[in-house]
């Protein structure tokens, strides 16, 4: 009886270290700083990881095996795990990308050099499809976004996980659980299903906590993060931004605080910009745990940097989960030059020409686009070349921007070249030549059955 | 009532873009509640197909969002592809919801643009 009620009052504390792989390295400390005096269950969170991120981890293991989980591991890790394992606070993180067992491999290394001992690890297995369904079988599932991977070569096929088995990963009493491919939400839906001991069919709280995973997994962004606008929307701090955490009861009702001693904001405004972040139908926002509704949440304020959100309904999830397959996508070339000063615009119009008239007249037929930065390049496209840079002044400063996709490289290098010969043989003044050629990963979404990839998934714990 | 201006959409609204495939989503939320019938009965889907047409877009659903004063805008094929085929320098669209804030004008009571706007 007594356990029922501390679990009625108890409430759950979870902060995000990072919202993507590339986010602020140090940002999880001041976190954990503020973690440390909560009273209750408390979680640290790392979201790093993307569907290019995967693909370009799994060629990286299948050269060599012991890798092949995020780069971002050590970086991230490393200020905080000394001090979240002193002060219990839990970490969950799909560091583990293609190879979750060779990353927790590496986090009790990184623990030994770091004087941490005693630590428990458990990763969450079974996303990798290439492992239990053929290639063939997985091209043919149906698509639901991305381009057609019919005949291409599958570099990976992850299937999103819910946030079952990062409960039960948690439930092996774990001070760490890494994870491949699940979703970001169940990062946090899965310590609150293991804290709370949510049903699988309590749809408003599994809905609640996946609003609270959505809030949190992007890290800053709901903290003032891709929000700041000067003059406009004004963000304290933001060199320092104070990155967000979560407040969590056991029917859902969620706080987002922040990291104290830091930059940043929480208000109704910055709440709503994440709410909404690669959010489609509000409505029917489909994971595997359940279906979120958020048209009918309110946000509250709880005082300062605390906005409470309530009013997540949930309904049952789809029978399928989402699979998102990469194949090869060739090269990416891009080369730049920049005119500046009197006529600068006429300059790199000239340039723009040149760069087209060859690269088709020496028979590239790949898709190829040559704009103008400073000239609209970004909210226009080919079809609408130069209608932001008709009525501009030709003084100022413009950058020209070649790219090109192709499968084969020395086409890619043949364009960067064309800009580079604007130098002897262009317009006068170009200056500033950059250049690159970077390989590409395709991706689709295919969706599969539950039930042969959900015999497939796995919690174990790892020894050092 | 207070006097009606014309403004950009960027005046009484912010917004973010995230993008899934070739479809993108560009929230746009009031800053001052009074302004959201405004942004509603102004910026309609068709408005905003209009504007991403240029990029390829072929459909725009809007979702209304009364608690939050916002609208959901979702664009189809306004990616150019998306990150697997575009050729901009910004393949998920990111930038977007800067065109729809400053493109978009909406005329409004003065009272919709929040208090300290540089718009005022």
């Amino acid at each position: 009886m007594r356990d029922l009620e501390a679990t009625a009052v108890k409430t759950v504390f979870i902060g995000s270290g990072a919202g993507f792989a590339g986010d602020r390295r140090d940002a999880g400390i001041a976190v954990v700083e503020t973690l440390q005096r909560c009273d209750g269950p408390r979680y640290l969170i790392f979201e790093v990881m993307g569907e290019r991120t995967l693909a370009i981890a799994q060629r990286i293991r299948m050269r060599n095996p012991e890798l092949g989980y995020s780069p971002y591991l050590e970086p991230y890790l490393h200020g905080v795990l000394a001090a979240c394992q002193e002060h219990g606070v839990r970490i969950v993180a799909n560091f583990g990308n293609a190879n979750p067992l060779a990353a927790a491999k590496r986090v009790h290394e990184l623990a030994a050099e770091l004087g941490v001992s005693g630590l428990r690890i458990a990763v969450v297995l079974g996303d990798d499809l290439l492992a239990f369904i053929p290639a063939e079988e997985i091209a043919a599932l149906p698509a639901i976004e991305g381009v057609s991977i019919a005949g291409k070569e599958i570099v990976a096929a992850n299937a999103y996980l819910g946030a079952r088995p990062v409960a039960q990963a948690l439930a092996l009493d774990v001070d760490v659980v890494l994870v491949g491919r699940t979703t970001d939400a169940a990062l946090v839906l899965g310590p609150l299903i293991h804290e709370f001991d949510w049903g699988a069919e309590d749809w408003d709280c599994l809905a609640a906590g996946t609003l609270a995973g959505h809030l949190l997994e992007c890290g800053g962004q709901v903290t003032g993060g891709y929000f700041c606008d000067p003059g406009f929307k004004d963000v304290p701090g933001m060199d320092n931004l104070g990155f967000p955490i979560a407040e969590i009861d056991a029917g859902g009702t969620t706080v987002i605080g922040k990291a104290h001693n830091t930059g940043g904001l929480v208000t109704r405004a910055t709440v709503t910009e994440q709410i909404l972040y690669e959010m489609h139908d509000p409505g029917a926002y489909l994971t595997p745990d359940v279906t979120l509704d958020i048209s009918g949440v309110t946000l509250e304020d709880a005082g300062t940097d605390r906005i409470r959100v309530v009013g997540a309904r949930g309904k049952p999830p789809p029978g399928t989960l989402k699979v998102s397959v990469s194949a090869d996508g060739g090269w990416l070339g891009e080369a730049e030059m920049i005119y500046a000063g009197p006529n600068a615009l006429a300059r790199a119009r000239m340039a723009a020409d040149i760069v087209r008239n060859r690269c088709r007249r020496n028979g590239v037929t790949e898709p190829l686009r040559i704009e103008i930065v400073g000239a609209g390049a970004v909210f226009d496209n080919n079809i609408s070349q130069r209608q932001r840079g008709i009525n501009m002044p030709m003084d100022g400063e413009f950058r020209l921007r070649a790219a090109v996709r192709t499968h084969n490289k020395e086409v890619a290098q043949y364009v960067n070249d064309e800009v580079l010969s604007l130098f002897c043989s262009g317009p006068a003044g170009g200056g500033g030549y950059r250049c690159s050629i970077t390989g590409q990963v395709n991706t689709a979404s295919v969706v599969v059955p539950r039930g042969p990839v959900e015999a497939q998934t796995r919690v174990e714990e790892v020894d050092r | 009532m207070s006097e009606t201006v014309s403004v950009p959409l960027h005046a009484v609204a912010h917004g973010r873009a995230g993008d899934k495939g070739n479809r993108s989503n560009i929230s746009v939320i009031a800053y001052v509640p009074e302004a959201w019938a405004y942004i509603l009965a102004q910026v309609t889907g068709e408005r905003v197909l209009e504007l991403f047409r240029h990029k390829g877009a072929t459909a725009v659903t809007r979702y209304e969002l009364p608690n939050l004063n916002a609208c959901n805008f979702v664009i189809d094929d306004a990616l150019e592809g998306g990150v697997n085929s575009s050729l901009s320098q910004d393949l998920h669209g990111k930038t977007l919801s800067f065109l729809l804030l400053g493109e978009v004008t909406v005329t409004v009571p003065r009272d919709c643009i929040p208090k300290g706007s540089p718009y005022l």
